[in-house]
């Protein structure tokens, strides 16, 4: 008896792990699948509803969207060069020096990441107006300067994690083949860190070129990607606005590929690594 | 004489065709006694103040297979860091050819490393790998070229130039590490552990192999090893080392058979370890019986007597002056691990034949068979001085560990305590203030107690070394002085426990000015 009463339960009960997926699968078509299936309707149609390219067109022939592009890719560029250039000296340094407050300082550099963007773009706002007087005079580099503060953490933490797993040997042995120390970095410690950097300049590169906010913020009145698919969402213009959208997604496609690939080279290092432990 | 110099110059000149002029180049066979490198007096301290090793000097000569051997912390792998350059002595002098390079960087030192893990590029392929040395120093491509493949067919990889290094098993990264070390044809190739990752019969294999590839460039090999038959194998000398410092230098065989001391006796190989004394010349007493032996030392001295477990012969039960019983008998392949209980101790035997347990044995062993090491007399010193006197009580000395209060009578044997003084038997005073004070005590009158409090020093054991009924333990104690003391239970290595011994068991010496 007792043994049919449970055998029941279980039936009624029990539901495959596949099932559990389910909520995810409905978030998922709700806010990401549907949603991408309307930018790509309006981007390729016209206020007829009819399939067409001209928006494609369109925002090539103009000199005024193209212009934004290249800014776009110019502010995200500069930003993540700058970037780099901070961070890989400051990763080095906090990973391979020994330092025993290594981590303490590390958590410096990221702790700006806890507070809320706004609010750190508006102090740092403010500091530039002390400054400067009048923002609006140099508006590309103050651009720059805030969206450099803002990414630099998101550049630091994917350096600082491959360089605290190169393992010192590497160096040791460069050193031992009759390596100096610039040799040392280039020939070994520079290429082993590439999935580092590939994964920060991803994290940095893309965000810039969206980040419309900090444009806003410093009165920088040129537009990026961002403020064009801002101005021309709110302007109810939702075919022009969607190719941008696609424009970027492609962009975003291409890079996720190339780190793909670079990432797929990390695994394989790690693979040779954990073979030889 | 003249026949055997000819026929090495012969093989020498053999060799020497086989292998490619540059492998040879300057390599001075001739002069095969010359020291290459000299540790002078090396003390190496690290960053967070351990000391690894305290005062250590070692002379290796040009063209040997040295090995360091030791358990792991003895500071083996630091010396042959300190001689590739990845690590400064602190104090000495480290010499190459004469000339002083303890500040010289690694990449400046003719001496190349096989690291334990290989530390191969992963991002470079194989040729890349071994090229890395040479294109540093700006070797023509076509120099390259050749050189890569000679060192490839020398480690038995011909064609492997093109694969990628996360595609070569153990055995062949292993290999490729070599390859990349000697291309840049080293003066010294040190080796660090660089077996110890390959499976039993590839590390066979890579042993013999090294041994022949030492053979062939006649370059100086250290090898850092704690696997003793690995050592035994390979090289020249063996330098066993045990807590920074060299416990006995040696060849194989001389380190196998006439080890220095109760260590090597037990690192290097099974033994049994006996405790004895002298009775005769060469009349050795232990086991309940005596025997010759060949070595020589005063009546009465106390020993140890170290037996190769191969070199007990098994008689008939009544026969040999040993009478016991087996306790165990497992088949090891080759030989028969036989144990046999006697009244005094636990025998092991290696021999061809098998036994029942239970079997009555006679056991019997050769002149040849025993090494004697005499019993060290100068463990468990203590240096203290005197602090206080308190009538009754006695004095309170104080040592680096411990206080201890010990009656006067203890300390100066014929004083007479008297009105809360104390004079000598002639009745003059002592002068007891700040007088320094040695007490020492014999392993076997110590006991171990795993309360901390319960003895007068704590610490945490060392190392332990089976001898015949018992086992003879290292404690040490925080400011790192060494406790030696027998006990029948068995300890771990790392339990804390502490030592006590009996105030009369103890003895006081007063030290002179």
């Amino acid at each position: 008896m007792s043994r049919d009463f449970t055998e029941e339960k279980t039936l009624k009960y029990s539901f495959s792990r596949k099932q559990l997926a389910i909520p995810y699968c409905i978030f998922l078509i709700l806010f990401v699948i549907l949603p991408l299936l309307v930018v790509i309707f309006y981007a390729f149609t016209n206020d007829e509803g009819q399939v067409s390219f001209a928006n494609f067109i369109a925002f090539f022939q103009s000199s005024k969207t193209v212009g934004t592009l290249v800014y776009s890719i110019v502010i995200a560029v500069v930003t993540t060069l700058i970037c780099l250039l901070i961070a890989y000296p400051t990763a080095y340094i906090l990973a391979k020096t020994g330092m025993r407050s290594g981590s303490a300082l590390l958590l410096l550099f990221v702790l700006p990441m806890w507070i809320n963007f706004t609010l750190r773009i508006t102090a740092l706002k403010e500091i530039l107006t002390l400054i400067e007087g009048n923002l609006a005079f140099h508006p590309f580099f103050n651009t720059i300067l805030c969206m450099v503060y803002d990414f630099l953490p998101f550049m630091i933490m994917p350096l600082y994690n491959t360089l605290t797993k190169l393992d010192d040997s590497y160096v040791e042995a460069a050193q031992d083949l009759g390596a100096k120390k610039s040799h040392v970095f280039l020939k070994v410690v520079l290429p082993l860190s590439v999935p580092g950097i590939v994964s920060g300049v991803t994290m940095v590169f893309l965000p810039s070129m969206t980040n419309y906010v900090v444009l806003d913020m410093v009165y920088n009145s040129t537009y990026i990607m961002g403020s064009l698919i801002g101005s021309y969402f709110s302007a109810y213009d939702w075919h022009n606005g969607s190719v941008i959208s696609i424009i970027l997604l492609l962009i975003i496609c291409v890079i996720t590929f190339i780190s793909n690939r670079y990432a797929e080279g990390d695994d394989r290092q790690q693979g040779k690594v954990s073979v030889l432990k | 004489m003249f026949a055997s110099a000819v026929s090495v110059k012969k093989a020498i000149k053999e060799t020497m065709v086989r292998w490619p002029a540059w492998v040879w180049e300057e390599k001075e066979l001739e002069n095969k006694n010359d020291v290459l490198i000299e540790l002078k007096h090396v003390k190496k301290v690290f960053e967070d103040g351990v000391t690894v090793i305290e005062d250590l000097s070692l002379e290796i000569k040009k063209g040997e297979f040295v090995t360091l051997l030791g358990p792991s912390g003895c500071g083996k792998t630091t010396i042959l860091r300190m001689i590739g350059g990845f690590e400064k002595p602190t104090e000495g002098e480290l010499l190459l050819n004469g000339k002083d390079i303890s500040n010289l960087p690694p990449n400046e030192r003719p001496i190349n490393t096989v690291f334990q893990k290989y530390a191969l590029f992963p991002h470079l392929n194989v040729y890349d790998n071994i090229a890395f040395g040479l294109k540093i120093k700006g070797v023509d491509k076509k120099t390259q070229d050749e050189k890569v493949k000679k060192v490839l067919e020398m480690v038995d990889l011909e064609g492997f130039e093109k694969r990628s290094i996360s595609t070569l098993s153990g055995g062949q990264q292993q290999r490729i590490a070599i390859a990349r070390a000697i291309v840049n044809e080293p003066e010294v190739l040190l080796l660090d552990e660089s077996l110890s990752a390959l499976d039993y019969k590839m590390r066979k294999e890579m042993q013999l192999e090294l041994k022949e590839m030492h053979r062939k460039l006649g370059i100086t090999f250290i090898f850092v090893t704690h696997d003793q038959e690995e050592a035994l194998t390979m090289s020249d000398k063996v330098v066993v080392m045990s807590d920074g410092d060299i416990q006995q230098i040696g060849t194989p065989e001389d380190i196998y058979n006439e080890p220095k001391n109760l260590f090597v006796a037990d690192f290097i190989g099974a033994s049994n370890i006996f405790k004895g004394k002298m009775v005769g010349k060469k009349q050795v007493e232990f086991c309940g019986a005596v025997f010759e032996c060949l070595d020589d030392y005063a009546v009465d001295t106390m020993i140890d007597a170290v037996v190769r477990p191969e070199d007990v012969e098994i008689v008939e039960a009544g026969k040999g002056r040993i009478q016991g019983e087996v306790i165990s008998c497992d088949f090891k392949g080759i030989f028969y691990v036989t144990s046999v209980k006697t009244d005094k101790a636990e025998i092991e035997i290696h021999n061809l034949k098998s036994f029942q347990i239970g079997d009555k044995v006679g056991l019997d062993l050769q002149p040849d068979g025993i090494h004697i090491i005499p019993y060290d007399t100068s463990i468990n010193h203590y240096d203290g001085e005197i602090t206080s006197y308190e009538a009754g009580n006695g004095f309170e000395i104080a040592f680096e560990d411990f206080t201890l209060t010990v009656p006067a009578r203890n300390v100066f044997a014929d004083c007479v305590e008297k009105d809360g003084g104390l004079t000598d038997a002639k009745g003059q005073a002592i002068a007891w203030e700040n007088v320094k004070v040695t007490m020492s005590f014999l392993p076997h009158d110590a006991i171990l107690n795993d309360d901390a409090d319960a003895g007068f020093v704590a610490g945490d054991i060392f190392n332990f070394i089976y001898k015949d009924d018992h086992y003879r333990y290292r404690i040490r104690s925080e400011s790192e002085e060494d406790y030696i003391v027998n006990d029948a239970d068995l300890w771990n290595v790392g339990d804390h426990v502490s030592v006590s011994v009996p105030v009369e068991k103890m003895k006081f010496e007063i030290q002179k000015a």
